[in-house]
């Protein structure tokens, strides 16, 4: 069985994925996009419990996509971003000044996943294969297609390798990766609690490392709750997802005392091992990689989503650009604008993150965490502080026109 | 592409402008030929990357002439193209995408074989043609191009008339060139042939023309040149549009009014 020839054929249907395939749809690139998941059971209450800081950049992408009137109520603004060393007093606060702009906005991971599906099934220049598993890759000079595990072949000009950090089209393509692994987990899970977070984010820091609390809207009912991105080390990850409800809910009392008055329940807990790598190469004949697939700085943060934006929002800059002047999605010279642009940006990246590695001359967990949140080790190190404020925000570095309002 | 295939050579017997034909071991060759003009790292690297800068002159340049939507993907739709010594096709190709009937000529049968193999694996209808343009009997078109091949003309003034002689009353017509400086010699001949960025041998640098030379050329042969760009190279930006003629140079033309009596 045969399939039209769509101009991109994207593999990895998630949030960078069809955040893509929207995005090029919105400048007349049409795409097919292969995901094994159910829609349904990533949608399903309980099966994400992420939540993602969306930098003012990425929010403008979104916008630009037709999103911004449907993710509006389902976002939290971050007005601050409050820093203590194991909730001592004289906690650091983080607030930008009136001409700044916000910090970001914190979403559900779920309510992204769902606006993107809605806005991808109404939107004709979509294909969307779901749970679909692919048998084989094939790209040549002409094009690129892959067989489905039913036996349907798709075909493009360009393949985009979107699936996240285990991509296997990456490895399929041999491209190399770097990776730093920190031997440290993160749990998360979403909590409700007593008091309003007043739209502070919490970063307070153990020795063991940075234990975060983000805002999240109230719930229908007027429930408060904020999002919990605990770091602990390898060993004890499975021990803290094996705990009681109640001897989890004494932990957290432990760790962040009545912050937000006492906490009154805490939602499935998951856990994401912690580290850092990027590839060497984020493109190959007729295939650019996207989002975690290509670098990550972290896979549970808002900071990997915001980056992971920016290459969708630079992809479609450099295929619209090129369908102009009559090139097509695979040719070479524009893979190799983009290539330039993000290979580039995602150094830059590299270097932050081992300096601040360097500098502190502890563990990884504590530069990746801060990092994430663009403040803690900023404050001690004033030349940091912009080029953080500004990481949180997603506005430095050459940014493609979708990110920009 | 490091494994580049032929595949999409076909494997009957291919037709080859006009009454000449190539048996089909013959296309296997020209295949891998095409191969090696379109592989972005092969010999033709530098073309490849001249490519994007001076589709987006040629692009702006058919947005100021017809006044059309700079938006639109498809600005040369219902328009003829013309394109000399076109090669394997690296400019056909995306003129057809923009819209155009293109037709390409190449005084080697050899490009023209490679061409045709590469735009039928692109699924781009394109008429190729092998031969002399003077003998060809193509008619008139909208646009005319003839971009990195006037310094491998002999006899610049008579090919510049037949070019003109294609082009439509109302028509554009787009050339490039290297510039003859002491930097044009040191980049593209001594340097970029050494370096194998450019096939050794493609340039004599004496034979390169000035845009002083090419614009009377122009005047010579009816033509008004309209506008003229420098495409300049710096290792930081690599190949762009430039204010700078130095190293080579782009420009659009068209054809003169008749002078009133």
């Amino acid at each position: 069985m045969m399939d039209a020839r769509q101009n991109l054929l994207i593999l990895g249907g998630g949030l960078v994925g069809m955040t893509l395939a929207l995005a090029a749809a919105r400048k007349g690139l049409s795409s097919h996009v292969v995901d094994r998941a159910d829609p349904a059971d990533l949608l399903a209450e309980g099966f994400d419990g992420r939540a993602s800081a969306i930098s003012t950049a990425s929010w403008n992408l979104f916008g630009n996509i037709g999103l911004a009137d449907r993710l509006e109520p389902l976002g939290c603004p971050i007005a601050s971003i409050a820093v203590s060393d194991q909730l001592k007093p004289g906690a650091i606060d983080f607030r930008p000044g009136p001409e700044d702009g916000t910090l970001g906005r914190m979403f559900a991971n779920r309510d992204l996943r769902q606006a993107l599906f809605d806005a991808a099934k109404d939107e004709p220049l979509i294909h969307w294969h779901a749970m679909s598993e692919i048998a084989e890759r094939h790209r040549d000079d002409f094009g690129v297609s892959v067989t489905l595990a039913n036996g349907t072949v798709l075909h493009g000009s360009l393949m985009i390798g979107a699936e996240g950090r285990a991509s296997p089209t990456r490895e399929d393509a041999g491209l190399v990766v770097a990776k730093w692994d920190y031997r440290h987990r993160a749990i998360i899970a979403g909590l409700t609690h007593e008091l309003p977070h007043r739209n502070v984010a919490w970063e307070i820091f153990y020795p063991a490392g940075p234990f975060a609390l983000l805002p999240m809207l109230d719930t229908a009912d007027g429930a408060h709750r904020s999002a919990l991105v605990w770091t602990v080390d390898e060993s004890d990850a499975s021990g803290v997802l094996k705990l009681s409800d109640r001897a989890f809910l004494a932990e957290l009392h432990q760790r962040m005392g009545t912050l937000f008055g006492e906490v009154i329940a805490a939602g499935p807990r998951a856990s994401y091992p912690l580290g850092f790598h990027h590839t060497a190469r984020v493109t190959a004949d007729r295939l650019a990689l996207v989002g975690d697939a290509a670098h990550g700085i972290h896979p549970i943060a808002g900071q990997g989503l915001n980056l992971g934006l920016r290459d969708v929002g630079a992809l479609v800059q450099v295929l619209s650009d090129g369908a102009l002047l009559g090139l097509e999605p695979g040719d070479a010279q524009l893979l190799s604008r983009y290539e330039k642009w993000r290979g580039l940006d995602a150094f830059t990246v590299a270097l932050a993150t081992d300096g601040l590695t360097r500098l502190f001359g502890i563990p990884g967990n504590f530069a990746s965490a801060a990092r994430r949140f663009g403040m803690a080790a900023v404050e001690r190190t004033p030349a940091l502080k912009d080029f953080f404020m500004d990481e949180a925000r997603g506005v430095t570095g050459d940014l493609p026109e979708m990110l920009k309002e | 592409m490091d494994d580049a295939t032929v595949s999409n050579v076909s494997h009957g017997t291919t037709q080859l402008g006009s009454g000449v034909t190539i048996r089909p071991e013959e296309a296997a060759h020209f295949g891998s030929l095409a191969a090696d003009w379109w592989d972005p790292k092969g010999s033709s690297a530098m073309l490849h990357r001249l490519n994007p800068v001076r589709l987006r002159f040629l692009r702006d340049a058919v947005d100021m002439h017809w006044g059309g939507d700079v938006e639109t993907t498809r600005p040369l739709d219902g328009k003829r193209a013309l394109d000399v010594g076109c090669g394997a096709g690296l400019l056909c190709e995306p003129l057809r995408r923009m819209g155009a009937d293109v037709t390409g000529v190449d005084a080697s049968a050899q490009n023209i074989a490679a061409a045709m193999a590469h735009a039928e694996g692109s699924g781009l209808d394109i008429d190729y043609r092998a031969g002399e343009l003077g003998s060809l009997g193509l008619g008139t078109f909208d646009l005319v191009t003839s971009l990195e091949v006037i310094e491998h003309v002999a006899d610049k003034q008579r090919f510049m008339a037949q070019l003109v002689g294609h082009l439509a009353p109302d028509g554009l017509m787009v050339l490039s060139t290297p510039n003859r400086t002491a930097r044009s010699r040191m980049l593209m001949v001594e340097g970029a042939e050494l370096l194998g960025l450019i096939p050794r041998g493609t340039h004599d640098w004496s034979d390169f023309l000035t845009p002083e030379e090419l614009t009377d050329l122009c005047q010579i042969v009816g033509l008004t040149v309209t506008s003229t760009q420098g495409i300049g190279f710096s290792p930081t930006k690599g190949l762009h549009l430039s204010d700078d003629l130095a190293l080579n140079y782009i420009l659009t033309a068209r054809r003169r009014s008749a002078p009133t009596l």
